[in-house]
């Protein structure tokens, strides 16, 4: 359907810099024995873009964005990430992304300074722009309060916006997120959202993968997985469009049913 | 009518943490009523009070008319919990956790399996899979599935579509559509606003307090304002800008537009004018009806004036 045919309109537009290829992947395939995870993936997604990866469970995302994140590697097919490479440069792609899931993100017995003192160490960050990314992000979030703070004593919201801001604290090309608003309440996902904006305004690539579909409605595109295959590809109002519906929730219940259950 | 489940006055802490504060509602007979709210809101304490795991620091909960501490043994019967954590043991297969939960219960899967067969079915096929070996979808399967072994006259369950795909999700809501007919009552939370439609009526919680209490439909008219759907092509640009000008009572992101209130609920040309100055061409502004997000965006802000 939409596979691989974004090279038809290569343009900038808004923020993104679709001569900036951030990801590219071609002919993507990853097995597990004899099953098919990844079968014959092709997409790219541009610097700044926000980039919505929605797919049913087991659909074969996240073995995708493990890909991606340089931690698997893949059966056969072409894959660059910040410019590296799967196969030879993973090391190199782990240091140009950042990651953020709901699940775990930050170290909850230690502050919010210590934290970001830490990931700032692991990204290989100077120590004193180490310590001035600190001011600027506590003042950024309006936290200066929280600063000797351990993680375990604020709110999800909060913990939720600072997870992000560390995620892109050594300024990588890509940001992985998944499902990063899980939970929180509507002013929080609204408020996370615009960071997310404002992050894609400094030419930072955001890849998001949620189960809100109204979230996905956010994305400048979204690609839409079932059963090891992209089945779309499109901005959410081409899709919307195309299958004839209202809504992305829509869209997906029509074109990702999953094979079992 | 005597309500199934009547709550009066509830209050829950924690150390320091007010996990409940003075909740009080009713549920009907056969109702789907749904506890939409974001995590930390107290939905799980409240679920733990009314399944008699847990004991309220004040007030009652009265369950089929009995008092939830004094009456949980004859309460455990007739409820049927389904916690949001799955907790089915994962080294029994499928057909042993149904098994074991029977016999807990004193029953047995043949005698209540027309309740559950259009569940189970689902995931009979699987039936000597382990428990922890199974798909998300299929887990929740399982677990309802034991959660309605005993024939509850109450069913209880705590967030089962989170992180549920959209189309198993609708599955799932088909499924409690159906129970309705065997007369259980049904009490649901959800992070999901979308899923608040699928409910008779619904609580809107946030910090232990319940917002508002009504049918769906009725809450979305509790929004009394004008709203205005906004669209440019920067997203983040027209929201940056409708904040700052001068008019705007509120601007929330929702997917491709913005969800725009005025402090006069009047619109005129200055909007177009301020967002050109802005460098925000071609800005598509439409007068759009209220959904339920908006209203809890609504309550929630006025909730945090207070």
């Amino acid at each position: 359907m939409a596979q691989g045919c974004n090279g038809l309109n290569i343009k900038k537009s808004g923020n993104k810099n679709m001569n900036d290829k951030v990801i590219y992947v071609h002919n993507l395939v990853k097995k597990f024995g004899s099953f098919v995870a990844n079968d014959n993936l092709n997409f790219e997604v541009y610097g700044g873009e926000i980039f919505g990866f929605l797919g049913a469970n087991g659909a074969g995302k996240t073995t995708t964005i493990r890909i991606l994140s340089g931690l698997s590697s893949p059966t056969s097919g072409e894959v660059l990430v910040a410019g590296f490479d799967a196969y030879k440069q993973p090391e190199m792609i782990k240091k140009n992304i950042g990651y953020m899931c709901q699940k775990f993100s930050l170290y909850e017995d230690l502050t919010v300074k210590e934290n970001i003192m830490l990931y700032g160490g692991i990204y290989g960050m100077k120590l004193a722009l180490i310590k001035k990314r600190v001011h600027e992000l506590l003042e950024r979030l309006n936290f200066q309060e929280y600063e000797n703070r351990i993680i375990s004593d604020l709110p999800l919201g909060l913990r939720q916006k600072l997870a992000f801001s560390v995620a892109v604290l050594h300024e990588p090309k890509i940001v992985f997120l998944d499902e990063p608003t899980g939970g929180v309440d509507p002013i929080t996902r609204r408020q996370f959202w615009e960071m997310i904006y404002e992050t894609a305004s400094r030419g930072i690539t955001v890849f998001v993968t949620t189960h809100y579909m109204d979230e996905a409605e956010y994305c400048d595109r979204i690609s839409i997985m079932s059963e090891g295959k992209i089945v779309a590809l499109d901005t959410p109002s081409a899709l919307k469009k195309e299958n004839e519906a209202e809504t992305v929730e829509e869209v997906f219940i029509k074109i990702a049913r999953p094979a079992r259950n | 009518m005597v309500p199934v489940i009547e709550s009066n006055g509830v209050y829950k802490s924690f150390g320091k943490t007010r996990a409940l504060n003075d909740i009080s509602f009713t549920v009907n007979e056969s109702e789907i009523f749904g506890f939409i709210g974001p995590d930390g809101a107290g939905k799980t304490t409240l679920f733990r009070i009314i399944t008699t795991l847990l004991i309220p620091d004040n007030g009652e909960i009265k369950v089929l008319g009995m008092n939830s501490i004094s009456g949980f043994k004859e309460l455990r019967k007739n409820i049927g919990y389904m916690p949001g954590r799955f907790s089915l043991y994962q080294d029994l297969s499928v057909e042993e956790n149904l098994n074991f939960y029977a016999t807990v219960f004193g029953t047995t899967v043949k005698e209540n399996y027309d309740l559950i067969s259009d569940i189970y079915s689902h995931i009979e096929p699987f039936k000597k899979r382990l428990a922890g070996k199974l798909s998300g979808g299929m887990k929740q399967k399982l677990a309802l599935s034991c959660a309605l072994i005993h024939k509850p006259k109450i069913l209880v369950l705590d967030e089962p579509t989170t992180g549920v795909d959209a189309v198993s999700r609708l599955e799932f809501w088909i499924m409690l559509e159906k129970l309705k007919k065997h007369n259980i009552t049904i009490i649901v939370s959800t992070p999901y606003m979308d899923e608040a439609m699928r409910c008779n009526r619904v609580a809107l919680i946030q910090s232990g307090k319940i917002l508002a209490i009504d049918r769906p439909d009725k809450i979305k008219e509790g929004f009394t304002r004008k709203l205005f759907k906004v669209k440019a092509t920067d997203k983040f640009k027209l929201i940056t800008s409708l904040r700052k000008y001068p008019e705007t009572n509120t601007a929330w992101l929702f997917g491709d537009s913005v969800h725009l209130t005025l402090k006069e609920d009047k619109i005129d040309d200055s909007l177009s004018i301020f967002l050109r100055n802005e460098g925000i061409t071609n800005p598509v502004v439409e007068e759009a009806g209220a959904g339920i997000e908006d209203r809890f965006l609504e309550l929630m802000e006025k909730g945090a004036k207070v």
